[in-house]
């Protein structure tokens, strides 16, 4: 960002649609939850409210806000009710270094992979927090659970995102981006280092077969069983936003990001728009197979979660590397 | 316990693309994908509750009737077999005299308490006269307890 006032306004509209969208599609994204979910379990799902039920998520909300706010005895106040702006603000604004269109992000980093990796995982704290400040013990064994298991999927994760970024050979997103539109989708050339980004996301995400921080069956609720009100809504809103983020850079990283594929982009306004829509077929995309997942696998069991991710991803992911590494120079050195 | 459990059942072996686990997820996923789609003869099962109902089985028991012959007369002689029987004892008679040459009482009153009642349908099977049965009506719904006592004029109605 430059000084001059233009350039701080057109960030400021830029910031407020984007977190505009965010906000826009997470309650939606709820909402098509459910309705896949009915789908299928052979239900109809919320159809009620408004047409074809699209208002329900409204409904949902102002539930929420209404509620009373219950906290127990002898919580931690002060964590009780941090944890959930805790859990809610990293997701959000993590969302700013995604490139969302061509040349369109909040905030251009050139270190927009680490920034993205950084505050994702912040939103850990929250869930931990709320955990623990609940003085109960289902919450207290759903926020333990959920800091071990994002410890030992963020080093998967990461260690599949060096093999992009050695392939790349950049670590600011739009450039990554850039260089898709130009030689193909990395999916294509690094398919192992998708498939462990993609279940590590599950797994950052609390989502099934991952959701050890909440697993109703055998922890009532994990981490929100005390929430009431609008302080479970921020976790539940934080959840689905964090899942928007991970889809985006999911999207970015190996899917090509704003790329239409099958033309050129053309100049100027028209093209970004072009370029905003394409993004959010692929995000949409992603998003439908994170909901398609959770209603088809069952949950990991606690011990199986952690074997897979340190005895198979881990290695799998470094296996992943030096094999990028040789093939990369190799390449270079004839090239 | 030093000795190996013999009655300890071996382990299915695995092949390796049953660990790889992918292969089982995609299947999975193709299952709850033709379940979305409807595609394989799936259908939804719900219905939308006030304007559609769920069909009502044939031999469902629901609310009683009481029956009446090709005169119109009730058909119950009072002889308060499914009184006995019943048993939640949810039936109350009170027997009269029969106006009429072929029976000798009829029920004065007639009763069930609804609330009581398990719909167990022994008292169509205790009556001689076939003159109870359970109906197909499936709501039974009242503002007030008194009204769950079904009468005599209600429950030949029914």
């Amino acid at each position: 960002m430059n000084d001059n006032p233009q350039g701080i306004l057109m960030g400021a509209v830029r910031a407020v649609a984007i977190f505009g969208g965010i906000m826009t599609l997470a309650p939606m994204l709820v909402m098509a939850e459910r309705r896949i979910c009915a789908a299928i379990q052979n239900r109809v799902g919320p159809n009620r409210v408004g047409p074809m039920g699209l208002l329900q998520p409204l409904a949902d909300v102002i539930k929420l806000l209404f509620k009373e706010e219950i906290i127990p005895d002898r919580a931690d106040r002060t964590l009780f009710s941090l944890a959930p702006l805790l859990a809610f603000a990293p997701a959000a604004i993590s969302f700013v270094a995604i490139p969302v269109g061509r040349d369109l992000q909040v905030a251009d980093l050139n270190v927009g992979v680490l920034y993205v990796l950084a505050i994702t995982s912040l939103g850990v704290y929250g869930i931990s927090f709320g955990g623990w400040a609940s003085n109960s013990k289902y919450s207290l064994l759903g926020g333990i659970r959920s800091s071990a298991q994002i410890i030992s999927y963020e080093i998967a994760m990461g260690l599949a995102i060096v093999s992009v970024l050695m392939i790349s050979g950049n670590i600011h997103l739009g450039s990554i981006v850039e260089w898709q539109a130009e030689n193909g989708w990395i999916i294509f050339y690094q398919p192992l280092a998708f498939i462990i980004f993609l279940v590590a996301a599950f797994a950052e995400n609390n989502r099934l077969p991952f959701d050890m921080a909440e697993c109703e069956s055998e922890l009532v609720g994990g981490f929100h069983t005390e929430y009431t009100g609008m302080k479970f809504g921020m976790f539940f809103l934080g959840e689905y936003i964090a899942m928007i983020v991970m889809s985006s850079l999911l999207v970015t990283l190996f899917l090509g990001g704003w790329d239409p594929v099958f033309f050129d982009l053309p100049e100027g306004a028209a093209g970004t728009a072009i370029s905003v829509l394409c993004f959010t077929v692929k995000l949409l995309a992603v998003l439908f197979l994170y909901i398609w997942v959770r209603w088809t696998l069952p949950r990991f069991r606690y011990d199986q979660l952690m074997k897979l991710g340190w005895k198979a991803f881990v290695p799998l992911a470094l296996l992943n590397i030096v094999l990028t590494g040789i093939v990369v120079s190799l390449l270079t050195e004839t090239g | 316990m030093t000795e190996e459990n013999k009655n300890k059942p071996e382990r299915p072996r695995r092949s390796w693309s049953f660990l790889l686990y992918l292969p089982a997820v995609a299947k999975g996923l193709f299952n709850t994908l033709l379940h979305i789609l409807k595609l394989k003869g799936h259908k939804t099962f719900t219905v939308q509750y006030p304007e559609k109902r769920q069909e009502v089985r044939p031999g469902f028991r629901g609310e009683h009737r009481l029956k009446v012959d090709e005169l119109g007369r009730e058909k119950c002689v009072a002889c308060l077999m499914c009184q006995t029987v019943c048993p939640s004892n949810c039936i109350d008679i009170v027997a009269e005299e029969a106006p009429w040459e072929d029976r000798d009482k009829r029920p004065k009153i007639f009763e069930i308490d609804m609330l009581r009642c398990i719909y167990c349908g022994m008292c169509e099977e205790a009556c001689p006269c076939d003159a109870i049965e359970l109906t197909e009506k499936l709501y039974t719904v009242s503002t007030s307890r008194a009204e769950m006592i079904y009468d005599k004029e209600k429950l030949l109605s029914n």
